[in-house]
C-alpha cells in the first residue's frame, strides 16, 4: 500500500475512494456480520448473496460489515440500488434472500419486514 | 414492472401496531383491490420508523410522502386521492405546531426520531476490514486536523469544553482526565483503551470494535498526541474473537498506510498501538486491576491514589478510557465542542449507547441523546415488553447498578439522575424485567455474578458478598425472616463503605435498590413464604384443580419423576414431596387444570 504521508494525500485518497464508489452504478449489498449477525447465520446469507447475484447476472457487489444493533432481527441485510436510498431487511433467511434478490434488487419492489431508518446520524 | 411502481409502507413498530396499523394495512389492500389496483401498487408492513409520537405512520414511494396519525378509515382516501389522482391527502400530513408548516416527506420529519447515532455512526455502514471504506467515512480526518492545526492543549480544551464524560461507568470528565495525564511529566506515557466489557447483557463496546475499529484507533492516537504518549494499548477480553481479529486487521492496515507508527501524516508524531488480552474477569474493567493484568500480574485493584494518570502501566502516567468514550472523540474534533455540548442534559453531554436485553421486544443496540426517558427507550425504541406483559423494572449498570421502576419511567436518563435514582449509568446495559420476574432472584443473580468475579483481595467484598448471597439464597428458599431484611441492608452498606475498589463498592447495589423498590416482595418471601412472581421453586407448588381436570393422563405421562397419580377420566393429584417443579405438566395440560400456588 502506498503510504499516506500528509493530510493532503489523505484527503485526495478519500476523494478517490468516494469517486470510485459513486461511479460503480452497481447495486451494493451489505450483510451485517458482527457477533449477533454471525450467530444468527449471517455468514451463510453472505455466501448466498455472493453466489446467487453472480449466478443471476446482477451487476452488484457484496460486503460484510459490523452489526447495526438490530439484534432482534438478525441476520440483517442492507441493499442500495444505484441512485436510491439504502433499504434494510430483517430476519433474512435463504427464502427471504431469494425474495430480496428477485423482488427488490431486480425490480425495486418492497417486501414485508423492511427496517426503516429510525435514527438520526451525523 | 417498472421501478416507478407505487409502493406503500405501513409502520408495524409496536407503537403503530398498537394503534391498528395492521387494520390500516388490510384496508389499504382491500381498497386497492376494489379499484383493481392490487397489481400496480405494493403494500408492505415494515419495522419501526422511529416516529412513534406521530404514528401510525404510512409512507408512500415514490415521493417519500409520509402520512401521520393515520386511522384504518383513512385507507380509502389515501387510495382514491393519493394513489389514483396523485393528490396528497393534506389533512394526514404532519403540521409543525411551532411554524404551522405542513411537512410531507420523511426526510423533513427526521428530527422527530428519538435515536441519534454518534458512536454507532459507522457500525453496519463500513466494512471494518477495509480501511479505504473507513477513510471514505471520514476516518483519520480528525487525527489529521489535530496533528496539523492544533496544539495538545487545544485538543484537551475541546474535549473539556465538549462536556464528554467517561462512558465506562464512572462518568469522569474525559477532558479533565487527559489534562491530568498531560501534566504529569515522564519520559514515557501510555494510552489505554478499556475494552474489557464485563457487564452481563452489555455488548456495545464489542459492536463498536467489530463495526468501526478505526474510530477507536484514531481517537487513541489523538489522545496520545494531546498527553504526549507514543504508545497505545487495547485491553480486550479474549472472549471477543471477532472484535480482536478485526482490530488486528485494522491496526495492520493503519500501519501500512502510515496512519499509525512513526511520523504520522508527515508531522513527526509517532504512535503505535498493541493489543493486550484479558481472560474475561469483571474486576479487570477497574483501571488499576486492568493495568496490573496488562503487566502480567494478578488482576487485582490497588488503592487510588496514585491514579493511573500519575503512575499507571509500568509506573508511568497512563490514560485509560472506555471504547465508547474514544468513539466520541473524532466527531467532537471535526464538529466542535459546541456541537457536542448542545446534545444532552446540563451535566451529561452527547449520546449514550444502550444494550437492550431481557423481556423487551427489540433486543439490540440503540443510541439516544442523554436525557431521553426510560419510557421512550423501552416503549418506543425498544418496542415495549415482550408478549404484552407488564413492565416491572429495568436494571441499568449491570451488577453494579440498580433497578429503575415504573416511577422512574419518565426520568430523563443521564449520569446524575440515575445515581439519584439509586442506580448508575454503568456501561449501558439495560436489562428489562416484566411481571414474571422475581426481584429477590434478580438480586441473587447479580450477587452470584459478583461473588464469582470478586478478586478476593479485600475482606468486605470477598466475604461480605458471599454472606449477602447466602442470605438471599435463604430467603428464596423460604427460610428467611424479617430480621434478615435489615441484616441484608446493613451488610450491604458496610460492604459499600469498606471495599477497596469499585466492584465491592457497588456490588450490593442490586440488593439495596430491589429492597428499596420492591420491599413488599422480600416481605412476602419471608412472612407468607410466597414468591409473588412464582419464580422461586421452593416457594411454589404445582396444584391440579380437580374441577378442571378431565383425567386425560397427559400430565402423568410427561412427569419425569412420576409425581402425578390418578385413574383415567378421574381428577389427578400431584404429590408435592416428589414434584421437582419442572413445569412440564403445566405445559402439557390442555384444560388449564394445573396452576402454581
Amino acid at each position: 500500500m502506498k503510504p499516506i504521508n500528509s493530510i493532503s494525500v489523505l484527503k485526495k485518497k478519500k476523494n478517490q475512494i468516494l469517486e470510485k464508489k459513486h461511479q460503480t452504478g452497481k447495486t451494493r449489498v451489505r450483510v451485517h456480520m458482527g457477533t449477533s449477525g454471525l450467530a444468527s447465520g449471517a455468514k451463510e446469507i453472505y455466501e448466498l448473496f455472493r453466489l446467487e447475484l453472480e449466478k443471476r447476472n446482477i451487476d452488484s457487489y457484496v460486503i460484510s460489515t459490523g452489526d447495526m444493533g438490530y439484534s432482534f432481527a438478525e441476520p440483517t441485510v442492507e441493499v442500495t440500488r444505484p441512485g436510491e436510498a439504502p433499504v434494510v431487511f430483517g430476519n433474512v433467511d435463504k427464502l427471504r434472500a431469494d425474495e430480496i434478490i428477485e423482488k427488490y434488487i431486480k425490480n425495486g419492489e418492497f417486501i414485508d419486514g423492511i427496517l426503516p431508518v429510525n435514527y438520526r446520524t451525523i | 414492472m417498472s421501478v416507478n411502481k407505487m409502493q406503500i409502507m405501513v409502520c408495524g413498530g409496536s407503537s403503530c401496531h398498537g394503534n391498528q396499523s395492521e387494520d390500516i394495512l388490510d384496508n389499504l389492500r382491500i381498497e386497492l383491490e376494489a379499484n383493481a389496483l392490487e397489481n400496480n401498487v405494493t403494500v408492505t408492513g415494515t419495522g419501526c420508523f422511529g416516529l412513534c409520537a406521530l404514528g401510525p405512520v404510512v409512507k408512500i414511494m415514490p415521493g417519500d410522502v409520509v402520512y401521520t396519525s393515520v386511522s384504518p378509515e383513512d385507507a380509502k382516501e389515501i387510495v382514491t386521492e393519493h394513489v389514483m389522482k396523485g393528490r396528497k391527502v393534506e389533512r394526514l400530513l404532519y403540521k409543525d405546531a411551532a411554524t404551522g408548516k405542513t411537512i410531507s416527506t420523511e426526510g423533513e420529519l427526521a428530527s422527530h426520531r428519538k435515536q441519534l447515532r454518534i458512536v454507532l455512526r459507522n457500525c453496519g455502514i463500513i466494512d471494518p476490514e477495509d480501511i479505504d471504506d473507513a477513510i471514505a467515512h471520514n476516518a483519520y480526518e480528525a487525527l489529521g486536523k489535530v496533528l496539523t492545526e492544533m496544539k495538545p492543549a487545544d485538543v484537551i480544551r475541546i474535549i473539556k469544553d465538549s462536556g464528554l464524560r467517561g462512558r465506562g461507568g464512572g462518568g469522569f470528565p474525559t477532558g479533565l482526565k487527559w489534562e491530568i495525564a498531560s501534566k504529569n511529566k515522564s519520559d514515557e506515557k501510555y494510552v489505554v483503551c478499556n475494552a474489557d466489557e464485563g457487564d452481563p447483557g452489555a455488548f456495545m463496546d464489542r459492536s463498536v470494535l467489530e463495526g468501526d475499529p478505526h474510530s477507536v484507533l484514531e481517537a487513541m492516537a489523538i489522545c496520545g498526541y494531546s498527553i504526549e504518549a507514543h504508545k497505545g494499548l487495547i485491553y480486550i477480553r479474549a472472549e471477543y474473537p471477532l472484535a480482536v481479529a478485526r482490530l488486528k486487521t485494522a491496526i495492520t492496515q493503519a500501519k501500512d498506510y502510515g496512519l499509525l507508527g512513526t511520523n504520522i501524516l508527515g508531522t513527526g508524531f509517532d504512535f503505535d498501538i498493541e493489543i493486550r488480552y484479558g481472560a474475561g474477569a469483571f474486576v479487570c474493567g477497574e483501571e488499576t486491576a486492568l493495568i496490573h493484568s496488562m503487566e502480567g500480574l494478578r488482576g487485582e485493584p490497588t488503592v487510588k491514589p496514585p491514579f493511573p494518570a500519575e503512575a499507571g502501566f509500568r509506573g508511568k502516567p497512563t490514560n485509560v478510557n472506555n471504547v465508547e468514550t474514544f468513539a466520541c472523540i473524532s466527531p467532537i474534533i471535526l464538529k466542535g465542542a459546541e456541537w457536542f455540548n448542545s446534545i444532552g442534559t446540563e451535566k451529561s453531554k452527547g449520546t449514550k449507547v444502550f444494550a437492550l436485553a431481557g423481556k423487551i421486544n427489540n433486543v439490540g443496540l440503540i443510541e439516544v441523546p442523554m436525557g431521553t426517558t426510560l419510557r421512550e427507550v423501552i416503549f418506543e425504541i425498544g418496542g415495549g415488553i415482550r408478549k404484552g406483559k407488564k413492565f416491572k423494572a429495568a436494571q441499568t449498570g449491570g451488577p453494579s447498578g440498580g433497578c429503575l421502576t415504573e416511577k422512574h419511567l419518565d426520568t430523563p436518563i443521564d449520569f446524575d439522575n440515575l445515581t439519584a435514582a439509586g442506580s448508575m449509568m454503568g456501561s449501558g446495559g439495560l436489562i428489562v424485567m416484566d411481571e414474571d420476574d422475581c426481584m429477590v432472584s434478580v438480586a441473587k443473580f447479580f450477587l452470584d455474578f459478583t461473588v464469582e468475579e470478586s478478586c478476593g483481595k479485600c475482606a468486605p467484598c470477598r466475604i461480605g458478598n458471599k454472606r449477602l448471597h447466602e442470605l438471599l439464597e435463604h430467603i428464596t428458599k423460604g427460610k428467611g425472616n424479617l430480621a434478615d431484611l435489615d441484616r441484608l441492608k446493613n451488610m450491604s452498606l458496610v460492604i459499600k463503605d469498606t471495599s477497596l475498589c469499585g466492584l465491592g463498592q457497588s456490588s450490593p447495589n442490586p440488593v439495596l435498590s430491589t429492597l428499596e423498590n420492591f420491599r413488599e416482595e422480600y416481605v412476602s418471601h419471608v412472612t407468607t413464604k410466597k414468591c409473588p412472581a412464582g419464580q422461586c421453586k421452593d416457594l411454589m407448588e404445582y396444584f391440579i384443580i380437580s374441577a378442571n381436570c378431565v383425567g386425560c393422563t397427559a400430565c402423568a405421562r410427561v412427569c419425569p419423576v412420576n409425581a402425578i397419580t390418578g385413574e383415567r377420566k378421574e381428577p389427578h393429584l400431584i404429590n408435592p414431596s416428589i414434584c421437582i417443579k419442572c413445569g412440564a405438566c403445566m405445559e402439557k395440560c390442555k384444560f388449564d387444570a394445573i396452576i402454581i400456588r
